[in-house]
Order: C-alpha cells, then structure tokens, then sequence
C-alpha cells in the first residue's frame, strides 16, 4: 500500500488500528471502526477560548479553597470547614494516607494542571511553545486521570444529607464555587490536550 | 492484511503520551513490545517508544490483587466512628449505605452503592475478565470488552466518594463531648484500594484484547 507520511496517519490508541487523518467539521467526532473508540473530534475551543476558561478555572478554585464548604450547628454551637481544615483533620486523626490523598487529588494536582495550561496556552496565543513545553505536556498527560473536584462535590452533598439528620446545615459559598469548577471542568472536558502538540510549530524555542 | 490495517503488520508505531506516529521501527513487528525497541525515544515527546506498555498482565495483576487484597479489610473494617453524649457509633462502606437510605435519602444512598461497592466489584471482575480472555488470545465478544475496559477507566476514580465524604465529615462534626467523627482505618485501606485499582487499569493495554488469533473483522 502507498505510505503517506506518518504525520497524516492517526493510530487508535485502544486497539492499534491505522488510520488516515481527515479533516473534521463542526461537531465531528472520529471513531475507530475496529473498537469503537474515540479517535478525535472536533476541536470547538479555540486557544484563546481554553485560556479564559482555565483563567475562570483559577479564579474560582483560589475562592472554592479559602471559603469555607458548608457549616453545622448544634445546640447553638458552629463548625465549619474548608478543604484545607478537612486535610488537616485527616492527618491530625492519624489517616496520614488519606489526609494526602485529598490533598493531592482535591489541591496539588488540579493546581498544577491549572498552572500548566494557563502557561502552556498563554504562549500558544502568541503562536509559540511555552518554555519547558515538552516536559510539561508529558506531565500533564500522566496528571489526567487524578483530579477529582467533581467527586469531591457530590462527596460534600453526600456528607450533609448525612449531617443534616443530626445538624443544623447551612452551605456556605465554598460549596458553590466547587459546583462552578464542576462546571467548568465538565466544559473542559471534552478538550484533547494533544492537539497542542500540533496546533504550536516547533522552531521557537 | 485486513481491511483494518494495525500498526504493528504497517511497521508503524504510536507515541503512548503525545500520539504521534512513528516509522520504521526495528525487530519483528508480531512481538509484544516487551523489550523491543524499547531504546527509541518518541522524536517529539521524548517518551521511550513501546508497541505495547511494559509487562502490561503481570502489572495489571499484581495491582489488581494487591487492590483485592486491601478492599477485604476496606469493606469488614469500620471506615468512621460517629461518637456523641451517650452513643459510640462504628460505620463500614455497607452500613453507611443504609444508615443514609433509612434517613431519607435513598437515590443518594444508591449513588453511594454504586461508587462504593458496584464500582469497585466491576473494576476486579471487568479487569478480571479482560486478562483472563485477552492472555488466552480469546476472540469473544472483543468489542464489547474493549467498551467495557472504556467504561472502567471512564468511572474508576468515583470511587473515591466516601473517602471524601468521610474527610469532610471528620473535618465538621467537631462538638467537642456532644458530637464527634472520626476516621477509621477502613477508609485508609479502602482509598489505597481505589488509587490500585486505577493503577490497575492504567497499566492494562487495550491493544491486548485485539492482539490474539485473527478471527475478527
């Protein structure tokens, strides 16, 4: 068969079928025959559009961070917390494990995919690859799979239905602005970060 | 050659961390990729070129059952101590499922079912089955396992709910003498079970399933 230049194949990923790449419109998604899986799709967000919503992204995990989550009340007594005072209680309830498990997945890890896209895209804008770019796209790969806002927020609705048999609940905005990032990483979701790879030409740096 | 070429019969290979396709790979294209041309480097990313990942069964079944392992005491051991005036109160995965549903709150109650015990229980019989079916080279139902190894991925890490509802609550319920909880260590075994078992998955290759005798297509 006539090869063309390996830049114009695509290779499904679940099954190693060989593809030729085509152009996708609007709202295309391309599947494997084989397997079924996703190969690619359309790619609706343009770089400037990603970068505003990792900003917002930013923004709303520095306030889903500092406000407290949701307070309890009982017998005229108040407790609240925030995602810092639950990593704090874990460690100081010796489930040291736990207690980094939260934050790595709750903290460390979406902040730092956050820190790399933002740098990634700024300089995307500008047709250019960020220093360090091939580094950081490989870590952000094997970051994919370990932030976990979205669970934590059903997580949190979970404990006050549980607290509210013996609590007074009251939420407070912590929990809000955890429920926009769902939101927005639910937008972002559907974004293939590789396309990177090809979108910013390779000289620069 | 089928009408769906692999990469391994076209000599070619895909970058596992930036997708791009490479040429011209040495050794004989039927391996398994252990050992073969494992001292390529992905021109673009730099990441060591494999026709599949490392080891893939052995991995994936020593994560799995160190994972089965750890999820026995995760479920037998109480996973938070709800302590008040005159009550001390121990909950494991299961009880708390159905303390929640009898206050009232049964879809919740199923929700947490689900990521706490479905999840789990399908992410060892599904990873289970795949090893099993894809080290025979079985052709059974190869679509369908593929979707299957999909979903596993797509909905591991929820399982992680409990643990987090467990953190917060630890965090809130601080009344001194009148009301307290407290973290068990079934919580810390059942986390570490949800961090191997997405390990697990991560480091079973789909490609695996495809790999067996050619009665497909």
């Amino acid at each position: 068969m006539g090869m063309s230049s390996p830049e114009a194949l695509l290779i499904c990923e679940h099954c190693d079928t060989v593809y030729r790449r085509r152009t996708l419109a609007r709202g295309d998604v391309a599947r494997c025959a084989r397997c079924e899986a996703e190969l690619e799709r359309y790619h609706a967000l343009s770089v400037n559009a990603m970068l505003a919503l990792i900003l917002t992204a930013m923004i709303v995990f520095v306030q889903a961070n500092m406000w407290p989550i949701v307070t309890l009340g009982l017998s005229g007594q108040q407790s609240s917390t925030t995602l810092w005072g639950m990593i704090l209680a874990m460690w100081r309830e010796q489930a040291q494990v736990v207690s980094v498990l939260v934050a790595a997945t709750l903290f460390f890890f979406p902040l730092l995919k956050m820190l790399l896209l933002g740098w990634l895209l700024w300089f995307a804008r500008a047709g250019r690859r960020a220093p360090g770019f091939v580094r950081l796209m490989v870590i952000l790969h094997y970051l994919g799979p370990w932030t976990m806002s979205e669970v934590f927020v059903l997580g949190a609705l979970v404990a006050i239905v549980k607290a509210h048999t013996y609590f007074d609940v009251t939420p407070d905005p912590g929990i809000y602005a955890y429920a926009a990032l769902t939101l927005l990483i639910t937008v972002f979701a559907g974004v293939d970060l590789r396309q990177l790879w090809d979108d910013v030409p390779e000289e620069t740096a | 050659m089928s009408a769906l070429p692999r990469a391994s019969e076209l000599g070619l290979i895909a970058c596992t961390v930036c997708g791009l396709v490479c040429r011209n790979v040495p050794g004989d294209p039927r391996l398994d990729g252990d050992g073969v041309g494992d001292d390529m480097a992905c021109p673009r990313c730099g990441t060591t070129l494999r026709r599949r990942k490392p080891n893939s069964y052995v991995r994936t079944w020593a994560l799995l059952i160190a994972a089965f392992i750890l999820y026995i005491p995760a479920n037998v051991l109480p996973i938070m101590r709800t302590a008040s005036l005159n009550d001390v109160d121990d909950n494991t995965i299961i009880s708390g499922v159905v303390e929640l549903w009898r206050a009232g709150s049964p879809n919740l109650a199923v929700i947490v079912f689900t990521a706490s015990i479905v999840v789990p229980v399908l992410k060892f019989l599904a990873l289970g089955t795949l090893l099993v079916s894809s080290q025979r080279g079985s052709g059974w139902a190869r679509v369908q396992r593929a979707k299957l190894y999909r979903l596993v991925e797509l909905i591991g890490y929820w399982s992680m709910l409990d643990v987090f509802v467990v953190a917060l609550l630890t965090a809130l319920v601080r009344f001194s003498v009148l009301s307290l909880v407290e973290p068990l260590p079934g919580v810390i075994f059942f986390g570490l079970t949800v961090v191997l078992t997405m390990l697990a998955s991560m480091s079973f290759d789909p490609r695996l399933i495809w790999d067996g005798k050619d009665t497909d297509d």
